[in-house]
């Protein structure tokens, strides 16, 4: 059997667990694990947009959890002046908010567009350390900007009444929110995977490598990794937009540093560069943060180690691990 | 009236108080090969890097094709037309051959904000990458990851890089770097065939290949040009024997 | 006016706790080229370990003293078992490596110390007031802060432009390879300088024991900010660090003092002060993106 076979066998399989995993679950009685598996894909889906840019751009972002956090609030705010009745703002028009998962995307994915072009074109002008602090200090700002937000409850966060709704979809329904979840990973994977194949990704890989020689080629390097900044900036506020809906409930957490760390954990446990690698990280890091906790409430003290056993032992992830393995076979 | 594709005027350059470039006065004629000697440390990469615009001129001009450079960025230069070679060879070893070339010829064909179809599956990109690969004497290596190639074919990949795109000017830093005598006899005649339909700057240390290429001679020394002649001037003249090739005739 | 000194005052004394830490982050920065998230945690070793000695023993000499011997001692255990192995890493490793330290150190501290802050109380004779500015009792202890921030500069200005080992560090951090050469033991010097590092963070952590809370995770908010100083001011430069350090410990300070003032005569509407709240926790990464986009390699490029 040639290698590419079985990478596709390998990922039919990981797919029919997921389609399988809520009925399974249900036969069980287990059926927290729908709602906690929801999560993971929502992560992964995060966890892909992070990849585009570390793995594929060579640009470590810090602050990533921040368009994550940006995309939740889209949907918590825009779904609390729908509920609330007082309008989110009355020039040039008045509008009252919206409880429309398809237009709370569009507004979300418009919003981290647009912060993620003005934060980008400043932050693309450093590069490596620098480039890795200031991420993490745009991210801050925007933190403490949501804690001192008093009216959309500050540091206590905002509940949401209710997810968006969705057509044809009975969002409420954990089993049914967990098969649209499934169906827009599997949309990111594609899209992802079609992105760092094509031209555009070609560059974006060349930047990684030697981005002055991409200049000395005709690249305008600066214009390509913003571009990429940007992409991955909608990508993670599509997954906060999803996580919100998740939880009905957002705060300023989701902004914080801790966040865009496991993210770039995700990345680097599953082994960046390969999109599938920030889906498998996703999984296990959730996986082993679950099973942890359910030793010890300090799961911490073991995920801190191996977090670190992982860098120092496993520099190609588990995605890399797999791809040897299949290579020797 | 003779044809000048690139001058430079009382270009200058210092770093940190130190004169790497002093007032320099260079004129390439189109279609000549035109090397740039010079003992180490006299300023060659530099003025290559400022040619090319990695490095910001102090002062002076750059005209190139009729048109001031001098403020251009290096990304903008290369789509004008002004191609650079580097010393230390900066080819992608992550990717293969036909990829580093395809990548090349991407940057001079339109623009790469493409997204979906697969770059790889471009032909246009592919049969230009084939014919440079070819052209350069590695149509057996076009699948290897150019970091698994030997020193030799990895300068030869350089220098093809910097021809993707049909570029007018070609500033080749030290192409012979470390190759040997076999390699760099081979690098010489896949430059040789180039002669005329490019304009080449040739910084180089291999006096073999220098005497063998250029058309013209611009000697080098403590960042001033102190001859410019062809290579029988440049043989006979008394300053350059003296500072320079004294040591090495 | 004499508000405004008080501020400059509280100020200056926030920016020299700042440049304790971002003196031995900036160095490690410098001389190993390593990025440690961790060190932090260093900070937060200090101030644990002298308030729990301070309360057992009731000296703060004492506390000091074992509190600095103890972030030492961390740091050196820190270095030789994880660190080490991380140098000729890149970034993105050395930043995953030291937040799962993070984790670590963390969940360690609640788990000796539990989840409750722990309070430290000052010594008799550091808790009076002395009137620098007359009639304004400004707290003695907020100075002998801004003092030893100052012994520090000068002692670590001593230490790397007047000694043999500062001569080391300085060569080690121009040319890896040429103080190898030099037959100076690599491995040493490296553990030397990261354990000073840990011992001056941990010796700010002491210092803030007595003003704010101590509890689990305490190191990671003020590191952010010691970062925003190490970038401000240049990575890998200690003048680059003391000038950030102070300019942002006065940017915070004045920022949070008199911005709710100001935006409320400007605006004088009810939002003016949760604006001037959010402005002010925000003002110096705003200034930190202001100086980068001028500067991107900092005030101090190295």
């Amino acid at each position: 059997m040639s290698s590419i076979n079985r990478k596709w066998i390998f990922l039919l399989v990981c797919l029919s667990l997921l389609i399988l995993l809520p009925p399974v679950s249900q036969t069980l009685d287990e059926s927290y694990l729908i709602s906690s598996m929801t999560r993971v894909l929502i992560f992964a889906m995060a966890a892909i947009s992070l990849d585009l840019i570390v793995g594929y751009g060579g640009m470590v972002s810090f602050g990533h959890a921040a368009f994550v956090g940006l995309g939740a609030y889209t949907a918590a705010i825009l779904s609390f002046h729908i509920n609330d009745g007082s309008p989110l703002f009355t020039m040039p028009f008045a509008y009252d908010g919206t409880n429309q998962l398809w237009a709370v995307l569009l507004v979300a994915i418009g919003v981290a567009a647009l912060v993620a072009t003005l934060t980008g074109m400043i932050s693309l002008r450093t590069h490596r350390i620098h480039f890795i602090m200031i991420t993490l200090a745009f991210a801050q700002m925007l933190y403490y900007l949501f804690i001192s937000l008093d009216y959309y409850g500050g540091e206590d966060g905002l509940p949401m009444m209710g997810r968006n709704q969705i057509p044809l979809i009975d969002s409420g329904d954990d089993t049914s929110f967990y098969y649209f979840c499934l169906l827009v990973l599997i949309l990111f994977i594609i899209l992802a995977r079609r992105l760092v194949g094509s031209h555009f990704g070609r560059v974006l890989q060349g930047c990684k490598y030697n981005e002055k020689r991409m200049q000395t080629l005709g690249f305008n390097t600066y214009r390509y990794r913003l571009t990429a900044y940007v992409i991955a900036a909608m990508g993670a506020a599509v997954a906060g937009v999803l996580l919100a809906n998740k939880t009905e409930y957002v705060d300023p957490g989701l902004f914080s540093w801790h966040l865009s760390g496991e993210l770039l954990v995700m990345v680097i446990l599953g082994g960046m560069g390969s999109i599938y690698g920030a889906v498998i990280g996703a999984i296990v890091y959730l996986l082993l943060e679950q099973i942890f906790s359910a030793y010890t409430e300090h799961w911490m003290i073991l995920l801190g180690p191996v977090l670190i056993l992982v860098v120092i032992y496993a520099r190609h992830g588990i995605y890399g691990y797999l791809q040897k393995l299949n290579q020797n076979a | 009236m003779p044809d000048i594709l690139l001058s430079t005027e009382n270009l200058c350059k210092s770093y940190a108080g130190l004169r790497a470039n002093h007032n320099l006065n260079l004129q390439l004629l189109r279609g000549e090969i035109h090397a740039l000697i010079g003992p180490n440390g006299a300023g060659k990469s530099t003025a290559v890097a400022q040619l090319s615009g990695e490095l910001a001129s102090d002062s002076g001009r750059i005209i190139f094709e009729g048109r001031d450079i001098t403020r251009m960025a290096v990304h903008a230069r290369a789509r004008a037309g002004v191609s650079r070679s580097f010393q230390v060879t900066s080819v992608f070893d992550e990717m293969s051959v036909l990829d580093n070339l395809a990548l090349a010829i991407q940057a001079h064909h339109g623009h790469s904000y493409r997204f979906w179809r697969a770059a790889k599956k471009d032909r246009f990109l592919n049969t230009q990458a084939n014919t440079l690969a070819d052209q350069f004497g590695l149509e057996q290596a076009h699948d290897l990851l150019a970091g698994t190639l030997a020193h030799g074919e990895k300068r030869q990949l350089e220098v093809a890089m910097t021809l993707a795109g049909n570029p007018s000017l070609l500033l080749l830093d030290e192409p012979m770097a470390g190759i040997g005598p076999g390699g760099s006899k081979k690098l010489t005649e896949l430059l040789d065939a180039l002669r005329g339909r490019y304009t080449v700057l040739l910084v180089e240390h291999d006096m073999d290949a220098v005497f063998a290429l250029a058309d013209r001679i611009s000697v080098l020394v403590y960042g001033e040009i102190i001859a410019t002649g062809s290579v029988d001037e440049i043989r006979r003249d008394k300053k350059v024997q003296q500072a320079y090739l004294g040591e090495v005739c | 006016m004499l508000l405004f000194f008080e501020q400059l005052l509280n100020g200056l004394q926030f920016g020299f706790m700042l440049f304790l830490l971002s003196a031995g982050l900036t160095l490690v920065f410098g001389v190993m080229n390593l990025i440690n998230l961790a060190h932090g945690s260093f900070y937060m070793v200090g101030a644990y370990v002298a308030a729990t000695v301070m309360l057992a023993s009731g000296s703060f000499v004492l506390a000091l003293l074992v509190a600095l011997l103890v972030a030492a001692a961390c740091g050196l255990l820190v270095e030789v078992i994880v660190l080490r192995h991380l140098y000729r890493r890149d970034h993105l490793d050395q930043v995953l490596a030291t937040f799962g330290l993070i984790l670590f150190f963390n969940e360690a501290t609640r788990m000796i110390w539990g989840r409750q802050p722990l309070f430290m109380q000052l010594p008799e004779f550091l808790s009076s007031t002395v009137e620098v500015i007359p009639d304004v009792p400004y707290p003695l202890y907020r100075l002998v802060i801004i003092g030893v921030g100052l012994a520090v500069a000068l002692g670590l200005y001593l230490l790397i432009n007047h000694t043999r080992l500062g001569m080391r560090i300085r060569a080690g951090a121009s040319d890896r390879s040429m103080i190898a050469a030099l037959g100076v033991n690599i491995r040493w010097l490296y553990s030397l300088v990261f354990a000073l590092g840990a011992l001056l963070a941990g010796f700010a952590g002491v210092m803030a024991a007595p003003i704010f809370a101590v509890e689990s995770g305490m190191g990671e908010s003020i590191l952010i900010l010691t970062f925003v100083v190490i970038v401000i001011g240049g990575i890998g430069s200690i003048k680059g660090a003391l000038l950030g350090a102070l300019l942002v410990g006065l940017v915070d300070t004045l920022g949070r003092a008199f911005l709710p003032d100001l935006l409320q005569w400007l605006f004088t509407t009810s939002s003016a002060n949760s604006i001037a709240a959010s402005l002010a926790s925000m003002s110096i990464y705003i200034l930190m993106a202001a100086i980068l986009a001028f500067k991107p390699r900092g005030l101090f490029p190295v």
